[in-house]
């Protein structure tokens, strides 16, 4: 829609004097702050807000929501992200009349139903990772390996290993890998990839010394390869005492095939919002939640849930052998509840034929496409592959164009210039929730984008055409930063 | 498909399938989450403890439930993004407001690790300093979590002692004298719900060549002095309290402003204004290479989803309430803790703790001998109330929102009044 005139700020369209609530009148009320609190502790200088009425909040939001592209509005082939459909019944159970208001210090004994929720979808994780215990507090996939990280680091700790303060990464992992790393006061040692994108073992084993805390692997990792050797990987890292962790945002198309546990993973954590369907909220709210396998349990963040004698839950907030605490209780609970939705309404079997069905998309995209797209690391791949943009170079034609000219035709881009590996990263992950229909549909585009590359190349170049809006001067935005309204009218 | 899968070795095969329940149809998932939710009780809520009961208003599920915007990814392509990349513009501009700073980001996780990452960010900006001090007035779930990433990040945290349940501030001038301090975190209003007064803590601590990062309760900032007002360098702390719902601990979002100076250093993303091709204005990401996408280990942080749709509820909650409706909940906050605090000190079971400090809608009782606050808190739940949060065996903290009406003031004091020694 983008009409120009719902294209303001919310300051911009206050007036004195409006209001969009109000809180039910209160005798005596007025004053009660200047009364009880001395002046120099109040505010100086108001703050301001904008003072708009009901409709014209809500009209502004829903025109600005236009100019939004999500998973409900169409195809969305984000490598890494697993941007699939999120089932509409998950929103509806996310919370409930009683769950918007229970406090997280209220009594655990009034809080059962919750308790008892989060053990659930706990031990479901545990079936599907392979794992012993999971932790459902981390709210995303960072916080998750940032905890996971902690927990060995409290692992190491605890033998008197301290001397372990080296993680070893691949060269084609995930930008948070290394920086969650950092902030856990690791050292990163980068592990190099081999032509078919898998980790080079001899690299590997080079590298693996007595101060190597962990090895952070995803498999199948971000170009859609699956690490073969996984089980001698693991192998030679649990002989040089370090810990293998399993970086879940890949896990989709593993679901119904192989899990984590299984291959030798130690520690890992699972992206809620992307395999099991939480919606992403243009940025979160995520969970992270982090499997260890038995032995490891105890290392597990504050609060825990646990069960008593009585068959009761209750809530440990003071584990002395926890890594500490992590979170102000226990996760994101709303989107642990659609998780949960998720994983029930799809059923054993239905949780077995995502994997498979995820990785048919992908190959069947790729196959399609590669007579036209580089594809440096041959197929077949898992659930997603990563193409060095156009086989033809010849035509100027980057990566970036055929991202920006792939939103005219109504389709989200791909990951784009990730994983570093390749100069023109072009990074697809369809998901097993896209019909054929769509996949065709995105198909056609792309090779229509391929014909128009080498017949009219500036069209692609000046890509987009129909967005709500083209070409920001992003140089300019770092340059000078404008990051409020305030900013905006000095 | 067998194909697509052969370089998966059998011996890592799934052995069988996973032992969970068969596919449950809408109807059946209904049923099971209404009898877990059964399993629940709804309490008229008098606890806070950084989690406090508003109102939301109606207007903000109908506009968080726009698909466009809850089914979206992070917006890395401003073109088919304005939508979100405008409400975090929104939401960054209304924090700065309310804090008093110049720069705000686009959200982290929770109050917790948003202190965490001041912490963090404290020490980068101080390069070879690595000790931080935080007041022990200071939400201990909060000071858990930076005492957390302190162990792991190799960051020596160490506790201010409170006095007379504020901030000590002569022992915090001592231990700023050794020189070696990066950052001091203290609360506002504190954790037991007093308001400190800061004045000529700011001065001393940049004195000292450190940053101070003051951790607010969001609602609050609507009338009491801001964190830039008090001289901070940092603000955060959790926005639950404008009007998120409590949904038993999330989600919620932590915030974090700061000065232009140190904008650089902060973590998460951070949206600008710019042109496009039109010359129209366009939102973009911006700052990016202080990110983890960019930077890798070298980043200010590892935060990559955030709480994005938490940042378009603040908007859109301050937008309907406006500088009036904020302070106006406020008023009636305070008002009620008074009254209740005032009432219930007139039994002979509780008295205020610390009578002689201001408070704004928060409050600790100290029990009166032969009284706990554990049985406060089962008297209250017999009664459908929860009375507060047990801070120790004798002490009850206790908050006040325009949740409780009058009666419901009544029936708490009404109980305690009941209550046997």
């Amino acid at each position: 829609m983008n009409s120009k005139l719902y294209n303001r700020l919310i300051f911009e369209l206050s007036k004195d004097g409006r209001r969009g609530f109000m809180v039910s009148e209160c005798k005596g009320c007025n004053g009660a702050v200047e009364a009880n609190i001395p002046a120099s502790m109040l505010r100086k200088s108001t703050a301001t807000l904008p003072e708009v009425d009901e409709p014209t909040v809500v009209r502004h939001y829903t025109n600005m929501s236009t100019n939004n592209f999500g998973v409900d509005t169409g195809f969305y082939p984000l490598g890494s992200c697993t941007m699939k459909y999120n089932p509409k019944i998950n929103e509806l159970l996310a919370s409930s009349g009683i769950v918007r208001d229970m406090h997280p210090l209220q009594p655990a004994a009034t809080a059962q139903g919750a308790l008892r929720l989060y053990d659930i979808l706990q031990k479901a994780l545990c079936e599907i990772g392979g794992m012993a215990e999971f932790t459902l507090n981390p709210y995303a996939g960072a916080h998750g390996e940032l905890t996971g990280l902690m927990v060995i680091r409290a692992y190491h700790a605890e033998r008197g290993d301290a001397a372990r303060t080296k993680v070893i990464v691949p060269d084609s992992a995930h930008g948070t890998n290394p920086a969650s790393a950092a902030v856990a006061g690791l050292e990163v040692v980068e592990v190099r990839s081999l032509p078919d994108g898998t980790i080079d073992v001899d690299d590997l084993r080079s590298k693996l010394d007595e101060n190597v805390a962990v090895v952070m692997l995803t498999n199948p990792n971000t170009t859609g390869m699956f690490e073969r050797n996984i089980p001698a990987i693991a192998e030679v890292v649990h002989a040089a005492g370090a810990l293998l962790y399993y970086d879940g945002a890949n896990l989709n198309p593993m679901l119904g095939v192989a899990r984590p546990g299984d291959m030798g993973f130690d520690v890992m954590h699972i992206n809620l919002h992307k395999t099991f369907s939480t919606p992403h909220g243009g940025g979160g709210p995520g969970a992270g939640p982090v499997g260890v396998r038995a032995g490891l349990e105890k290392y597990l963040p504050n609060p825990r849930v646990v069960k008593s004698g009585t068959n009761d839950f209750q809530v440990v907030t003071d584990s002395d052998t926890a890594l500490g605490r992590i979170s102000l209780w226990l996760g994101n609970y709303t989107v642990l509840r659609r998780a949960l939705a998720y994983i029930l309404s799809m059923g054993s079997e239905g949780l077995s034929q995502i994997g498979p069905l995820a990785t048919l998309a992908a190959n069947y995209v790729m196959e399609s496409l590669k007579d036209l797209y580089e594809l440096p690391i041959p197929g077949p791949c898992k659930h997603e592959f990563v193409f060095d943009g156009l086989k033809d170079k010849s035509t100027g034609v980057t990566t970036l164009n055929i991202a920006k000219r792939l939103l005219d035709h109504g389709f989200h881009a791909p990951t784009i210039y990730f994983p570093l590996l390749f100069h023109e990263s072009l990074m697809i992950e369809p998901t097993e929730t896209e019909s054929r229909d769509t996949l065709d549909a995105f198909i056609d585009v792309m090779k229509a984008i391929a014909t128009e590359a080498s017949c009219a190349p500036e069209k692609v170049k000046q890509a987009p055409h129909s967005t709500p809006m083209a070409h920001p001067d992003e140089t300019e935005a770092a340059m000078h930063p404008i990051l409020t309204w305030k900013d905006l009218t000095s | 498909m067998e194909d697509l899968y052969s370089d998966v070795q059998a011996g890592l095969r799934l052995k069988a399938p996973y032992a969970l329940p068969q596919a449950m149809s809408e109807l059946e998932l209904r049923d099971f989450f209404a009898r877990l939710d059964g399993e629940n009780r709804s309490l008229k809520c008098f606890a806070g403890a950084g989690v406090y009961h508003h109102c939301t208003p109606a207007a903000l599920d109908s506009l968080l439930a726009r698909s466009e915007f809850l089914t979206a990814y992070t917006p890395y392509q401003p073109e088919v993004s304005q939508g979100t990349l405008q409400y975090i513009f929104e939401y960054q501009s209304m924090m700065c407001e309310l804090t008093g700073l110049e720069v705000s980001n686009a959200s982290l996780y929770d109050g917790t690790t948003a202190t965490a990452e001041a912490m963090l960010m404290c020490v980068a900006a101080a390069r070879r300093k690595k000790r931080v001090l935080i007041s022990a007035t200071v939400n201990p779930a909060v000071a858990q979590v930076c005492a957390t990433y302190a162990r792991w990040h190799g960051i020596a945290l160490e506790t201010v002692p409170e006095k007379d349940g504020v901030t000590c501030r002569e022992s915090l001038r001592e231990m700023l004298g050794s020189g070696d301090v990066a950052g001091v975190i203290v609360a506002q209003p504190n954790y037991y719900g007093i308001v400190e007064d800061h004045e000529g803590l700011a001065d001393e601590v940049h004195a000292a060549k450190s940053l101070l990062a003051m951790n607010c309760v969001a609602s609050t900032l609507g009338v009491l002095r801001s964190p830039g007002e008090w001289g901070a360098d940092i603000a955060m702390g959790d926005a639950q309290s404008l009007g998120m719902p409590m949904n038993y601990g999330g989600p919620y979002l932590g915030y974090m402003c700061t000065t232009r100076t140190l904008m650089r250093k902060m973590p998460g993303r951070i949206v600008g204004a710019t042109t496009d091709g039109n010359g129209q204005r366009v939102f973009v990401l911006t700052l990016q290479a202080r990110e983890q996408h960019i930077r890798r280990d070298k980043a200010t942080s590892n935060i990559c989803s955030n709480q994005g749709l938490m940042s378009l509820h603040c908007a859109v909650y301050l937008s309907l309430l406006g500088t009036k409706g904020l302070t106006e909940i406020n008023e009636v906050g305070c008002h009620n803790a008074h009254i209740l605090a005032a009432k219930l000190s007139a039994t002979d079971k509780m008295a205020l703790a610390y009578p002689d400090r201001p408070f704004l809608n928060e409050f600790m009782m100290r029990m009166a001998d032969g009284y706990t606050a554990c049985s406060v808190i089962k008297a209250g739940l017999a009664e459908g109330i929860l009375a507060g949060v047990e801070i120790a065996p004798d002490l009850l903290l206790v908050a006040c929102t325009e949740m409780q009406t009058a009666a419901d003031i009544e029936r708490y004091v009404s109980f305690v009044n009941k209550l046997k020694q």
